[in-house]
């Protein structure tokens, strides 16, 4: 079974989002269709070779911790090796520092085959790859040489430590401190003192180092550390220092977890004895922009993982369905018949198609925000390049919570679909489940996302990034109208209920309840999004040839998504639209 | 020694590969296409032999559409140093291929030719002994290992009954088995590079050859499906069955 079906993953890159008119570019010019293949056949290969065939044992034989820290199964550190002297890990970077200059659209399609085969022994790459961009983007050029070049190499992993055990999604509340200690040839240098939680990857046996980039608060000229997200900076804190020496810096303990197992997932004490060094990167109080820059390319990172989980799922689901037979069809009497496979069922049909919507719906998104990424960096005009920047920042929250809870659902019905044994360890649907249960809860939860969505991108500006992006889908329906008109008039309602709800909202004077049904509004709002996703793909396959089945296939999963999952728009809006202030005024002892 | 190794595109080995509606063929439209997994472990024998000082230069070859460009540059990217694409779209049959070969090895004077056992599109297993015969040289076919020391390749064969070994004075044509080697990946680095190295384009006309297939095909079907078993009672009727039904002993 292969991992991710290319000519999917072509039709999407080039008929769809025209990656070839993107490799044209000056930035990418050293690249093109037949390069591009080749480095998907490798990524495909070493997912095949190096993720896959450990998927099963890194979440049996989970992560222990012993007198040297955290121990990992042996075949972590040579998937992280693979991977990196493969290029994958350089592929995004500038030439300047040993990279390929490879465009984020590209580096995303990559990234799935990784994704697909073990998204927790590939995370630590994808850690790894996040924590040098931030300081390949604001570190100093010895701090580059230092700390990026060896992670790129895949000799060094990288982590993001941000929560403690009583602030996770309240940042602003973390009260780790970094003391001044004068200068060294790294930059200015400090000594941290506190506890991080949710560590991923923060220990293991997989490299020779950890590089960690650390929140942490100076404390002002009064000893005191200032209140809020503004006095936090961020730090580079090495596990071993340069020289090789021990940094002080602890596994306080290992979390053990329902999925995800293959990675590691730590409690770390900074400065248990004098303090860990560690070095400022950017600014003072420049912790949290630092960061969140990575962070949006980290969210959809998230929904990439979610995506190939979800698919994984369906791909397993699709493959047993066709090949257990059981039952007849319906009205069938003669018992002594054969039994038929189960991919005969409408009801299995309808399972599958749930799946086939929601994952390669999701990988259209994850695949068009990546392309957003690019197009914010290297499109012809400023206004163009500002306007790809602005609807990357709107769809960011969906594009990491939409497959978050979606490929979720996929891996919910791949294992219901796979009957009893789906529910048992023999068959890998169990676990995927559970590997992708997570997602809606790192890198913000659902909860998080609504009120970024809700607050941030679109009743902040009054809705002028919401009109940008009702551009785009405007040009859709329109093309639609006439090979589509059901789906086009869905579309075009859908678009009308999210404007009239952002203005019924935009009326509510407490900010509390204006933004207390927000989860609902990311729900209602993620799936005009995928409608809009999957009409655009309907319009795209009709104007290529790429053979009767496959045509048909995206064809029904569009159809299947206007019929079945369009419907609840009106539902989740009902609420939100109606300024419904039941869960403000809902007191904890009516509980 | 410069070695000539020939490659050839052909569905990939992960796809389910389907018969055409018209039985004449197997479907390649909107499939991935990829190098044949045996020409990929002689691409790796021959860096190999490269990286050993042994060889100077390796040319990839393939025949066939101008896709097939992108299973040379797959080579390169592995280490061939540049590509001979003859451009065809007749269909290709094994000897008109080891034909065009022989043209090829008469014009650049290769000391060896390593080249897959077979393709798994149609499994033929012919073109490197009709290239062989064709030249008049020694052949090692199914080599599971291979040497070359004083202008002798030593090679190890899988056959039936265990592994040969058989020496063959060079110029030769070897053909490699699936444990000869484990071939390396591209990296990306060397995907960029291989975009810089040579690919030169000739017709089967260049080299003298008529390709016209010799061979119709009739009609092209799937496996039988594979029939469903019978417990037997006792090793009497198992033997008998094996006597009188399977007649194999």
């Amino acid at each position: 079974m292969t991992i991710l079906d290319r000519p999917t993953l072509d039709f999407l890159l080039y008929d769809w989002l025209g990656g070839e008119a993107l490799l044209t570019r000056p930035a990418f010019a050293e690249h093109n269709r037949e390069s591009v293949a080749s480095m998907l056949d490798t990524a495909a290969r070493l997912a095949e070779t190096h993720f896959l065939p450990c998927f099963k044992k890194s979440d049996r034989e989970e992560p222990s911790q012993n007198e040297h820290g955290a121990h990992v199964i042996p075949e972590i550190r040579t998937a992280i090796a693979a991977y990196a002297q493969a290029g994958f890990a350089a592929a995004p970077f500038p030439a300047a520092i040993g990279g390929l200059g490879l465009p984020n659209l590209i580096h995303t399609a990559a990234t799935a085959f990784f994704m697909g085969a073990n998204v927790p022994v590939a995370s630590y790459s994808m850690l790894t790859v996040g924590n040098a961009g931030l300081i390949a983007h604001f570190g100093t050029q010895a701090q580059i040489e230092t700390f990026v070049t060896p992670a790129l190499e895949g000799r060094w992993t990288g982590t993001m430590c941000l929560s403690e055990p009583q602030a996770g999604s309240s940042l602003a509340d973390i009260v780790t401190k970094a003391i001044p200690e004068g200068e060294d040839g790294l930059g200015v240098r400090y000594r941290l003192f506190g506890n991080k939680m949710w560590i991923s990857g923060g220990d293991h046996d997989a490299a020779d180092n950890i590089v960690h980039l650390v929140l942490a608060k100076i404390p002002g000229p009064d000893g005191k550390l200032i209140a809020g997200s503004k006095g936090i900076s961020i730090f580079i804190v090495p596990k071993l220092m340069p020289d090789g020496s021990r940094n002080d810096v602890t596994l306080a303990g290992l979390n053990h977890k329902m999925g995800f197992r293959g990675t590691t997932n730590c409690l770390l004490n900074f400065g248990e004895r004098d303090g860990a060094i560690g070095w400022r990167v950017g600014e003072i109080g420049q912790g949290l922009p630092i960061m969140f820059q990575m962070m949006n390319e980290a969210r959809i990172g998230v929904g990439l993982g979610a995506t190939m989980m979800g698919y994984r799922g369906f791909q397993l689901a699709l493959d047993y369905a066709r090949t257990r037979p059981q039952g007849r069809r319906t009205g069938t009497r003669d018992v002594s018949s054969k039994q038929i496979p189960i991919i005969e069922h409408a009801d299995v049909k309808r399972m599958l198609l749930a799946c086939k919507s929601y994952t390669e719906g999701a990988l259209a998104l994850i695949l068009y925000c990546a392309k957003l990424v690019d197009e914010s960096k290297t499109a012809d005009t400023a206004q163009a390049r500002a306007e790809a920047d602005a609807v990357l920042g709107l769809l960011t929250p969906v594009a990491k919570t939409w497959p978050s809870e979606y490929a979720l659902a996929a891996n919910d019905i791949a294992i219901q679909v796979h009957g009893g044994y789906g529910y048992t360890r023999d068959f890998d649907v169990e676990q995927l489940y559970r590997d992708n249960r997570l997602n809606p809860i790192h890198e913000g939860t659902t909860g998080i996302q609504g009120l970024d969505l809700l607050g941030r991108k679109i009743l902040r500006d009054g809705g002028k990034i919401l009109a940008q992006f009702a551009t785009r889908v405007a040009a859709t329906i329109k093309a639609a109208k006439d090979d589509f008109p059901a789906e086009a008039n869905a579309l075009q309602a859908a678009m009308d209920a999210i404007a009239a709800t952002v203005h019924a909202l935009a009326s509510v004077n407490d900010e509390a309840e204006m933004l207390a049904n927000a989860t609902n509004f990311l729900s209602a709002f993620g799936h005009t999004v995928l409608g809009f996703i999957w009409l655009d793909l309907a319009l795209c396959i009709s104007q290529g040839d790429h053979g009767a089945h496959f045509a048909a296939g995206k064809h029904a999963a569009c159809r299947y998504f206007y019929s079945f999952e369009m419907p609840k728009i009106a539902a989740w809006l009902a609420p939100v639209i109606a300024c419904d202030n039941l869960t403000t005024r809902m007191q904890d002892e009516w509980f | 020694m410069k070695l000539l190794v020939p490659v050839k595109r052909v569905v990939d080995y992960n796809v389910k590969v389907r018969v055409k509606s018209d039985g004449m063929g197997v479907e390649t439209a909107g499939v991935k296409m990829s190098m044949n997994p045996f020409d990929e472990i002689a691409i790796e024998e021959a860096v190999r032999l490269k990286e050993k000082g042994i060889a100077s230069e390796i040319i990839a070859v393939s025949m066939g559409i101008a896709a097939c460009q992108e299973t040379i540059r797959t080579a390169l990217a592995m280490g061939a140093d540049r590509g001979i694409l003859v451009e065809t779209d007749v269909e290709l049959q094994p000897l008109a291929v080891a034909k065009m070969l022989k043209a090829l090895v008469d014009k650049e004077q290769p000391g060896m030719v390593i080249m897959g056992k077979q393709a798994i599109d149609d499994d033929m297993n012919a073109t490197g002994q009709m290239l062989a015969a064709l030249l008049g040289w020694p052949q090692g076919t199914f080599a599971s290992k291979l040497d070359i020391a004083d202008g002798t390749a030593t090679v190890i064969r899988e056959i039936d009954g265990g592994l040969e070994t058989v020496a063959l004075t060079l110029p030769a044509v070897v053909t490699a088995d699936l444990r000869l080697n484990e071939p390396r990946y591209a990296s990306l680095p060397n995907i960029m590079k291989a975009r810089k190295k040579p690919i030169e384009t000739i017709k089967p006309a260049d080299l003298g050859v008529d390709p016209a297939p010799r061979l119709t095909t009739l009609k092209v079907v799937e496996p039988a499906k594979r029939k469903a078993g019978v417990k037997v009672a006792n090793v009497a009727e198992l033997v008998a069955k094996l006597r009188n039904e399977a007649k194999v002993i």
